[in-house]
């Protein structure tokens, strides 16, 4: 019997089981599009078809960070970026858990900005989302790496010089498998973008948009939005790359014009991912590492003709 | 001294296969049944500029480069620069002769190659040698590895020239060479190794008196760096992740287990930078695996984040810290050992951490089997902590040292089994931070294991994992974590994880840490040979300091003198800090001028102590005690 009898197991599962009995500390303010995430993250598990003890979601700092506080499954609220390395290597301990991580603006395009690079290149299995309101909320409102150029706070007060990040584009060109955008205003789109990126084989970028009705007053609530795939005025193959790049851009552009774009934008189903790269140059175990130890009867490898081999 | 043993430095340029030919030497003379020790001294470039590894061989054990060396082979720098730069980096082209000199003793013998090196460009070349005695055999190895096989191949014909002028066996080498080159060098190397060494015997007589001893070993030896000994360790620990950076030294550890893992079923991850390395070694430890990272002062520093969310998360993790010359990049290729306040300190709020300091080849496989064994049995981060000269010399240990069983043991973990038994929260969360821990271990569950889903976080939690900010909690909780220290000084106290040198009775001690232990333990055998009374201990235990030993110690001795190699005596400052006395007592030798301490400057350095004069040599410092 596997040490980790929670894989795969075979029932039906209920969003509910998501749901902690016990109310947390409440740390997200009334009308948070954070709400809006939890909730389309509940919805999928059932769809996903994966129970709470063998979900791993790690999140980083900020308001998003304290997704765990309400969501049921194993957890890891980290530290300011670093979600991404600590899920990339719990995956690669155990391919066989489900891992998201999650994170802000700040903490995953400004902080660990250079681990969003590098995870994505690596196309691990695993699902990235990303509250993106344009805006530090649990810093009480500091200009973040998507705020608009121009964008005043108090950290800003001429209002920022700077060009927002591209998130979209920098996943697709930073070799990310599957990118799109949701919002938190769209909960149906939003529950069926997280199925299908838990579902992807390799990495998913989920750029959610969120509205921070505390700090970000002015920000639009990302309403109309428009469903870019399911739109005749935006004819684009997800699958073709180059599509995929120019219909990001544009999405990204618009966004600041006031147009709220959302779908998905990038789909590769063919591109290995990461552990099976380096399973095939035999670099990585095909059984789950984990599993080794609490496997009795595997044989433990001693160093010993190892250092005799080379040393004597 | 230096009438029974060999200390044979070869120099040369950076590149040009000075550490490759240098291991070799110290293997054959292993092998003809001799200790050895090497020491290696490089500068922090890729190709050209002076670097020497010295190989000192006896037939008892050796555990410290000597004084000075008694026999020099000078390669010459193939990658020299244009000696017209000789502004910025001085004569480059004869440095491999010209820079050893000053440390080569009375009577030494110099073999030097002609094809690069003309001692015409030396001040005072000759009058020096007469002066000192020494016994010069220029020799054109440039051209015999030319005419005989390939240049690069000097290097060989150099070691068939000392070879015969040292009465070394060409066996050894022979096998060397078979076991290690493809046919194609193979043939040619061995005719340059058997003509070197025939034409020195015919053509030269031989002045000079310095002969390789002879040795013979009780029990097979093996020949490793303290940075395979880290490595091995960890691997027979069950250590099957590592992720890191590269960053000199710490690199060598890095090479060798990213090199092992994928032949035991192992992982490891080079990445993106040394935070990242830490949080990929906390995300696989928390999934389950042994895991490793580590780096070297300045991206030991980019690890404070991730090693203080270890302490609070507490998720057991080994994080080894090669220190070299700091701050900052400081001597990237040289050693010092001035991060120890770094490492017991860095991260915000209370140190809740184990810090273990090897101090030889031998001890570094059991600290490093010790760190997994306390970072997994406590859920604790632990600190390796060791320097540039320990990762990178070379020691015979007894093979036998290391024929050891595998422990994959994965420490305080639960079974499901426990976990259907063990409290939950009313959110049916894994009560994975109880408060009624025995010795404040409380068991974690893995994830995937049904029922064991729970909450980590770098905030303060209650049991559950909870960001809980109720005052209670916190007092309990950090009461806790503390408590885990005490069981750890208990598990370390049966190990004997100090090493104690000299008479037990002695008057004056030496206390030192991490890679001067062997060169100390040398002192106090010369100072005992000389009459003073010493004796000395080396102290692998930096957090939880050993209280108990140390007071022991120092209230046996009159005086003690703390050896270190930085310029503060942060080692010194730590006993007194958690001895709370003995300021009077305790005074300091410090060197930091990139160079480890040779043992007579440690003898030195004592006698001038305890007759309150002057240390002789201006490369160390002493600093008295606060009573005097």
């Amino acid at each position: 019997m596997s040490a980790f009898s929670a894989i795969g197991e075979d029932r039906e599962i209920d969003r509910e089981e998501f749901t902690p009995t016990l109310e947390p500390q409440a740390t997200w303010c009334p009308g948070c599009g954070d709400f809006g995430v939890l909730k389309a993250l509940k919805q999928a598990m059932p769809e996903v078809g994966r129970n709470p003890d063998e979900v791993l979601l790690v999140t980083g700092i900020g308001c998003s960070g304290k997704l765990n506080s309400y969501f049921e499954s194993y957890g890891y609220h980290s530290i300011h970026g670093r979600s991404l390395p600590i899920a990339r290597a719990a995956k690669l301990a155990n391919p066989e858990l489900e891992v998201i991580a999650a994170g802000g603006d700040g903490d995953g395009y400004g902080i660990g900005g250079n681990h969003f690079m590098h995870t994505a290149r690596e196309n691990h299995d695993m699902t990235y989302i990303v509250f993106n309101n344009e805006i530090f909320g649990l810093t009480k409102g500091q200009t973040s790496p998507t705020s608009p150029k121009g964008h005043k706070s108090k950290t800003q007060p001429h209002g920022s010089a700077k060009d927002p990040i591209r998130p979209l584009s920098l996943a697709l060109t930073s070799g990310a498998s599957y990118v799109a955008r949701t919002a938190a205003v769209n909960p149906n789109q939003a529950k069926e973008i997280l199925v299908e990126a838990m579902q992807h084989d390799g990495f998913a970028h989920v750029d959610f948009l969120t509205q921070c009705p505390t700090w970000n007053k002015d920000a639009r609530q990302y309403v109309p939005y428009i469903d870019v795939n399911d739109n005749d005025d935006y004819d684009f193959d997800p699958t073709n790359k180059e599509e995929a790049a120019a219909m990001a851009t544009e999405a990204e552009q618009s966004l600041y014009e006031g147009e709220v774009l959302t779908g998905r934008f990038y789909v590769d189903a063919d591109r290995p991912s990461y552990s099976e790269e380096k399973q095939a140059i035999g670099e990585m175990p095909e059984e789950p590492l984990a599993e080794r130890y609490f496997d009795d009867d595997y044989e433990w490898e001693r160093t010993h003709d190892l250092l005799l081999d080379r040393h004597k | 001294m230096t009438d029974h043993e060999l200390m044979w430095r070869i120099a040369g340029g950076s590149g040009d296969g000075i550490a490759s030919t240098s291991q070799n030497f110290a293997k054959a003379l292993m092998r003809a049944g001799l200790h050895v020790f090497t020491h290696r001294h490089y500068p922090s470039r890729i190709r050209g500029g002076h670097t020497y590894t010295e190989v000192r061989a006896k037939p008892e054990p050796v555990r410290s480069r000597g004084d000075g060396f008694n026999c020099l082979l000078a390669l010459g720098d193939s990658f020299a620069r244009n000696p017209q730069e000789g502004a910025y980096y001085g004569d480059e082209e004869v440095k491999p002769l010209s820079e050893n000199l000053d440390e080569l003793n009375e009577g030494g013998v110099i073999v030097y190659d002609t094809g690069l090196l003309d001692s015409d460009d030396i001040p005072n070349f000759d009058q020096r040698v007469e002066e000192n005695d020494w016994h010069v055999y220029p020799l054109n190895l440039r051209e015999i590895a030319r005419d005989h096989g390939r240049e690069v191949m000097r290097n060989t014909a150099g070691v068939g020239a000392t070879a015969a002028l040292l009465g070394i066996d060409l066996q050894y080498f022979e096998e060397l060479m078979a076991e290690s080159m493809p046919e194609d060098i193979l043939e040619p190397n061995t005719e340059i190794l058997h003509y070197t060494h025939d034409m020195v015997k015919e053509e030269f007589e031989f002045t000079h008196d310095l002969r390789v001893p002879e040795g013979n070993h009780d029990e097979e030896q093996v020949l490793l760096s303290g940075s395979d000994t880290i490595a091995y360790g960890a691997l027979d620990e069950g250590c099957r992740f590592i992720a890191g950076y590269p960053m000199t030294p710490w690199t060598e550890v890095f090479t060798i287990m990213s090199q092992a893992l994928p032949e035991v079923g192992g992982i490891s991850e080079q990445v993106e930078d040394e935070i990242a390395a830490a949080a990929l070694a906390l995300g696989a430890s928390h999934a389950g695996v042994k895991a490793m990272s580590g780096s070297s002062g300045g991206g030991f520093a980019l690890m404070s984040e991730p090693l203080g969310l270890a302490e609070m998360s507490e998720t057991p993790v080994v994080l080894v810290e090669a220190m070299r010359a700091g701050p900052s990049t400081g001597l990237p290729t040289k050693p010092e050992q001035a991060d120890l306040e770094h490492v017991l300190y860095t991260s915000q709020g209370d140190s809740n951490r184990v810090v273990l300091a090897p101090g030889t080849v031998a001890e570094a496989y059991e600290q490093s089997r010790l760190a997994f064994q306390l970072a997994y049995g406590y859920n604790i981060p632990v600190i390796l902590l060791y320097d540039q000269k320990l990762g990178g010399e070379l020691m015979n240990v007894p093979a036998s040292h290391f024929d050891r069983e595998p422990n994959p043991d994965l420490g305080a973990v639960t079974t499901e089994e426990e976990l259907e038994e063990a409290p939950h929260g009313p959110g049916g969360k894994f009560h994975r931070y109880r408060y009624d821990a025995e010795d404040g271990v409380s068991p974690r569950s893995i994830p995937g294991q049904k029922g064991g889903h729970f909450l980590v976080t770098g905030n303060e939690h209650n049991p559950a994992g909870h960001i809980d900010e109720d005052p209670t909690n916190r007092v309990t909780q950090v009461e806790r974590r503390m408590s885990k220290l005490d069981g750890v000084r208990e598990f370390l106290d049966d190990k004997n994880t100090q090493t104690y040198m000299g008479p037990e009775g002695a008057d004056y001690g030496l206390i030192t840490f991490g890679s001067q232990q062997g060169t100390v333990r040398e002192a106090v055998d010369r100072l005992n040979e000389a009459g003073h009374s010493v004796k000395g201990i080396g102290v692998s235990d930096m957090m939880p300091y050993p209280v108990e030993e140390m007071t022991e110690f120092l209230e046996s001795v009159d005086e003690a003198l703390v050896v270190e190699m930085n310029a503060s005596g942060q080692f010194r400052g730590l006993t007194q800090k958690e001895l709370g006395r003995f300021g009077d007592k305790l005074s300091s030798l410090l060197k930091y001028n990139g160079e480890p301490f040779e043992p007579a400057e440690i003898v030195a350095g004592f006698e001038a102590s305890i007759e309150g004069q002057d240390v002789p040599d201006q490369q160390t410092t002493y600093v008295p005690a606060a009573g005097d």
